[in-house]
């Protein structure tokens, strides 16, 4: 029954969003106005239908119902709730139908939030969204239909692969994808605006906040995976630039361009056709992903189908969506003429530079991961390209986008001074050259990089404190001026503050992590300790036992620090039953300047047991920076009712470098 | 400054900053690009020692020896196998008869010194270039991928 509702409402998503893709545009052509209302109607009625649909396939995993394919392929009955919900969207199907899902959800947020914008554009951006559902609705009935029955149905399911049995990856896939169709929506403003052939400040504006909240869900999904990656793979490793990663990350380089250029858009009436370009850029590589990653092109834990007919259905639909946007811009787009013109050194000209960066590391990042496909198509050579090929690439592309990064905010627009954006860095200049010699002094045989990562980081953090109390006049004014300054700032420059603290914070954890590791791999007999890091490890022993579905071997570390007891670690194997697989879990103790970090393995037969452990100096600020910059999305994101607001009230000044040089 | 001039200037710094990319990638394709060699393609055409590759194949039956971390396997594509050492935890679901990938360079005895060997993801799951290999060595027991 739970299977017929799905199938019947999947259906009936399938037609509304043909008549969402159809009729909207038509009444925005012609000028009728109950047409053009259509696409409200239709996107609301199209994420109820969806929502069923997902509810249902839920409720056939809640209950276990082994008649469906789905669940007797992807569940068992003994798997914990978390994890029977989860495994919803943990194999292809129900992924795919995740991603309709969100779709759905984000033409239904257009159609509810959108009442401020003109008809005629709502009614285009909601028929494109209408589109996109199209293919991928049609895709999930015809080819991966997460709703086929099953007969006989099996007594018991197979289960979810145990990697993915763990709370870090049962939310990753949702967030990532709020952030891969979040694109979606700037896509879809692109093609309408394309369509009406006008591009302005408002647009910009509207298109925003639905940027940010795409490139906040894709930064916090992408450093879940690699939390994730961090702590169940067992190696201590974070980022592997395995193609599956790059997937997510080339979308997120292009959602950080569009993110700044679009600034210029809203600012300064320029860069218009380069955002456009961008939007269709960005939502692209969310389907390029989506086509790596689900057509077993690539394999990896991520490939759930290798079945040859999808990948040609999402590579034929990739194909179109990309085609005919491009077309339609080459057509429209040099009709839009750009507006203010600017210097170089300009604040225009740094968010220039920064896309131009962006966009680069972001062909390397490509380049590096389509190679092999392309290699073995045309000369069936097997290669890998690992990440020595990506640090040496990206890296000399993104040092000077994080140097510029500390000035860009300095620069007035239209025209800025050099000499004196560097002046007010003097401090910064001074921060750097202290860490450099604290480093040398503490730590003489670093890589260079470690030099250069460290010196990035004391550049960037105080680059951004001094702007911010630049603004805030801090120190030079009253407290309680510069307080109601701070008060009255926007939400969004608060939000860039923060955002760019965040990348400082990474380019610590990157830095210190990579760079002043201490590893220990060996055999320890219980009783055994060793000194990483500083840290005294003493193996008392290991033992077995039986968890909900699965067996474990867990070892026992005392941690201590010059005598002083700091923690208990209790890393395992643990093998699990359904199906038959063993899993490392890793046990960390995560500190502000440290992770310690250890990993149990076999016995060797004589009563000793292979462990390995790591001192990693401030790796959590990998993640704390992502979580930081996505606050600062967040913050930015809270600024648009205010800002809203202000446009309809009054155009209220306020006191800060962007909005008057900007005025 | 006039609008063609400002376009110059993008344009300009874009080609430099493209071309930087070029170098980049190209130089750093020489020396880090990492193939992939069966058992059997090292038999008919050796790779000199201390070159880094990948070899993959099956783990051979009753070729597994560990001491502690220390550990001893061969790698077989059923025609041709080769000897592998490597010091570290085997990833999860290592086995004997099962498919494998190791990274890492041959040392001047023929034996292959892997620095990582690859973690595979379920007990279905057999590397691509593996299932290609042992297709062509003819003993391919898989089903076909249809």
């Amino acid at each position: 029954m739970i299977g017929e509702i799905g199938q019947f409402t999947l259906i009936i998503a399938l037609v509304v969003s043909c008549l969402q893709g159809i009729i909207p545009l038509y009444g925005a052509h012609k000028g009728a106005l109950p047409q053009m209302r259509f696409g409200s109607h239709a996107a609301l009625v199209q994420f109820l239908a969806l929502t069923v649909a997902f509810v249902a396939l839920t409720i056939g995993y809640v209950i276990s119902d082994f008649t469906i394919a789905n669940v007797a392929k992807n569940s068992h009955s003994l798997k914990p709730m978390l994890y029977k919900i989860s495994g919803v969207w943990g194999n292809h199907e129900g992924s795919l139908l995740l991603w309709a899902w969100i779709l759905a959800l984000f033409g239904f947020a257009v159609a509810a939030f959108g009442r401020n914008l003109p008809t005629s554009l709502r009614a285009r951006v909601l028929a494109v969204q209408g589109l996109i559902g199209i293919g991928f609705l049609m895709f999930i009935i015809f080819t991966s239909n997460p709703f086929d029955r099953i007969d006989p149905a099996p007594f018991d399911g197979n289960g979810l692969n145990p990697l993915l049995q763990d709370p870090g990856l049962a939310f990753h896939p949702p967030f990532l994808y709020l952030g891969y169709v979040g694109l979606s929506v700037t896509f879809s403003f692109a093609i309408a605006a394309l369509i009406e052939g006008k591009v302005d400040p408002a647009w910009a504006r509207w298109v925003r906040p639905w940027t940010l909240t795409a490139w906040g869900f894709l930064t916090l999904g992408i450093a879940l995976g690699s939390w994730w990656a961090y702590y169940e793979l067992g190696w201590g490793g974070w980022w592997f630039w395995d193609p599956v990663e790059n997937a997510s990350f080339m979308p997120w380089l292009a959602a950080t361009a569009l993110l700044h250029s679009a600034i210029v858009v809203e600012k300064r009436d320029a860069l218009k056709n380069w955002t456009i370009l961008l939007a269709i850029i960005a939502f692209s590589f969310s389907l390029l992903g989506t086509f790596l990653v689900r057509s077993g092109v690539l394999n990896s834990v991520h490939a759930f189908a290798t079945d040859p007919t999808r990948g040609l259905f999402v590579l034929g639909f990739f194909v179109a969506v990309v085609g005919s946007s491009l077309t339609l811009y080459a057509f429209r787009a040099p009709a839009m003429k750009g507006g203010g013109l600017f210097s170089p050194i300009s604040r225009e000209g740094a968010l220039v530079l920064n896309n131009l960066l962006l966009s680069t590391a972001l062909g390397t990042v490509l380049v590096g991961t389509l190679y092999p496909i392309f290699l073995d198509a045309i000369a069936e050579a097997k290669v890998s390209v690992g990440p020595p090929y990506f640090n040496s690439t990206f890296i000399p592309i993104i040092v000077p986008l994080i140097i510029a990064l500390a000035m860009g905010p300095f620069m007035p627009w239209k025209r800025a001074d050099l000499a004196g954006v560097l002046s007010r860095l003097k401090l910064a200049l001074v921060a750097v050259l202290v860490i450099t010699g604290l480093v040398w002094w503490l730590a003489a045989d670093a890589p260079i990089l470690a030099y250069v990562g460290m010196a990035l980081f004391a550049w960037l953090t105080i680059g951004i404190l001094v702007e911010w109390a630049d603004r805030l006049k801090l120190f030079r004014t009253s407290f309680v001026n510069s307080w109601n300054r701070f008060k009255n700032l926007p939400r969004s420059a608060h939000g860039m503050t923060v955002a760019h603290l965040g990348v400082a914070f990474m380019i610590l954890g990157i830095t210190a992590s990579e760079a002043w590791q201490s590893e220990h791999l060996g055999v320890m007999a219980p009783g055994e300790s060793i000194n990483v890091g500083g840290y005294d490890f003493r193996f008392d022993g290991a033992r077995e036992g039986q968890g909900p579905n699965y067996g474990y071997l867990e070892g026992t570390f005392s941690v201590s620090k010059e005598g002083e007891y700091v923690t208990v670690l209790t890393p395992s194997q643990r093998e699990y039953t359904s199906p038959p697989m063993e899993t490392t879990e890793a046990a960390i103790w995560p500190m502000i300047t440290a992770d310690l970090y250890a990993v149990v393995g076999e016995e060797d037969g004589k009563g000793g047991y292979a462990t390995r452990i790591y001192h990693k100096p401030f790796v959590s600020w990998i993640w704390g920076g992502a979580i930081v910059m996505f606050l600062g999305g967040c913050l930015s994101l809270s600024d648009r009712r205010f800002r809203i607001a202000a446009a309809s009230k009054s155009k209220k000044s306020i006191p800060a470098n962007s909005s008057v040089a900007g005025a | 400054m006039t609008r063609k001039k400002r376009r110059l200037y993008i344009v300009l710094s874009g080609v430099a900053v493209l071309g930087l990319a070029a170098a980049l990638i190209l130089s750093s394709f020489q020396d880090s690009l990492v193939f992939f060699h069966s058992p059997t393609d090292l038999a008919e055409k050796p790779v000199p020692a201390g070159r880094t590759f990948r070899l993959g194949g099956l783990v051979e039956e009753g070729s597994y020896v560990k001491e502690g971390i220390d550990i001893k396997f061969s790698v077989t594509d059923t025609a041709n196998s080769v000897k592998v050492t490597f010091q570290g935890l085997v990833p999860d679901l290592f086995r004997e008869g099962q498919g494998v990938v190791a990274e890492g360079q041959l040392n001047e005895d023929g034996v292959f010194v892997a620095s990582n060997v690859l973690a595979k993801h379920d007990e279905n799951y057999m590397p691509p270039e593996v299932a290609d290999s042992l297709k062509k060595a003819g003993t391919w027991q898989g089903k076909e991928a249809d």
